[in-house]
């Protein structure tokens, strides 16, 4: 199997494939739900925050620290970094009912949150 | 001190793959250490910067700064590493074979250096921010467990450059015959990956909005934030929840290094390489 021939093919199928798949996906687009959260002292306040299904959501956090923070969570697909005493929006894209982690990545242990999206 | 070196060791892993890579990439090429190190250099002081101005980055472009700022040198190093194998394809035989002696293919192997000296820059630049705010934020509370922070940081740091010196011993295992071949797939992939999570930075910001359905789930299979996840992360860009854009994006990268490849590439013998 030669790396340059099955390249453009494997391209073109992939093509077609996405775009059917894109067409499907394509009836969306809600407003977003905003979430407020601070961080305060290695902990996030509300610690468990909550949002529909299957819309956009868009967290405002505010770190109260004056050491710079990380947030991530992994099933969400997020990692950002926030500055010490400044505000950062995080946008996550839709997602499907359930519980989902974030944390400080610098305090990994012990400042835990979740999203419940119901 | 365990937390210390796990953070570090989690930020400097990738950048160690990259740079084993370019190190691996680049083996025949004079002078390539200089450039290498340089790059490192100009990409931890750059780490320093960022990590500085964080907050007045974040605030940039109605708080997406980080996430634009991202995709932006990520798009740099795709195109440094595109660029990088289109010339290869053309200027590969001249290097590795007598004429590697002429000052012409030296010179132009310089030029082929600095792309790749600003490949390594910017994998250093990506993931060293974050660990100069971490390190930063620890010392700066000036507690006692600063010493062991710093000497966790500095094994997390050890690590990563073992990681390093692992990927290019192991390349280097590569029959030179095949290790060009190897390598130059290895850099599409590497391009097609890091395209694909510019374009993922885009979509967080909210600038790319098309074609942004997950396409499949495998995390149940491989998480992307476990090791080998993460390895393959970087290396090929695999990502657990793609969108249909990432995708996109993905193989657009791969077409456009194999086409530029063949349109640039010697004209006698090119580079259509087998993969495996």
């Amino acid at each position: 199997m030669s790396f340059s021939r099955t390249l453009p093919k494997l391209t073109m199928f992939a093509a077609i494939a996405l775009v059917s798949i894109a067409a499907a996906g394509a009836a969306r687009a809600q407003s977003a739900t905003e979430i407020q959260l601070s961080y305060k002292d290695k902990k996030f306040d509300p610690a468990e925050i909550s949002a529909p299904a299957n819309t956009p959501i868009v967290i405002k956090l505010k770190n109260l620290d004056a050491k710079a923070m990380e947030f991530e969570s992994k099933t969400l697909k997020v990692e950002k970094v926030v500055a010490g005493s400044s505000d950062a929006t995080i946008n996550v894209r839709a997602q499907k009912p359930g519980r989902y982690e974030f944390f400080d990545e610098y305090n990994e242990k012990v400042a835990r949150g979740a999203l419940v999206v119901k | 001190m365990i937390a210390a070196l796990i953070i570090v060791f989690r930020e400097v892993f990738e950048a160690g793959l990259i740079i084993g890579i370019v190190l691996a990439v680049t083996r025949t090429v004079p002078h390539r250490n200089q450039w290498i190190a340089g790059g490192v250099l100009a990409g931890v002081v750059a780490a320093c910067a960022v990590a500085v101005f964080a907050g007045a980055l974040s605030n940039l472009f109605a708080g997406m700064g980080q996430e634009l700022f991202n995709a932006a040198i990520l798009a740099l190093a795709v195109v440094m590493l595109t660029w990088h194998n289109v010339w290869m394809a053309r200027h590969g035989k001249e290097l590795a074979g007598e004429l590697y002696a002429a000052g012409q293919a030296v010179v132009a192997g310089e030029k082929s250096l600095l792309a790749l000296a600003v490949v390594v820059g910017v994998a250093v630049l990506r993931e060293g921010s974050e660990v100069v705010l971490f390190l930063y934020g620890v010392l700066a509370t000036g507690s006692d467990t600063t010493w062991g922070v710093a000497l966790g940081g500095f094994a997390g740091l050890v690590l990563g450059a073992l990681v390093c010196w692992l990927t290019y011993v192991g390349l280097l295992r590569i029959p030179p015959r095949a290790l060009f071949t190897t390598t130059t797939v290895l850099i599409a992939l590497l391009a097609a990956g890091m395209a694909a999570q510019a374009a993922a930075f885009l979509e967080k910001a909210n600038w790319l909005t098309a074609l942004d359905n997950v396409v499949w789930d495998s995390g149940w299979l491989l998480s992307d934030s476990s090791l080998l996840g993460k390895a393959l992360h970087t290396l090929i860009g695999y990502t657990d929840q793609p969108t249909a854009m990432q995708l996109v994006v993905y193989l657009a990268i791969l077409a456009v290094t194999f086409v530029l490849m063949r349109l640039y590439g010697a004209p006698a013998k090119a580079t259509p390489a087998p993969a495996e």
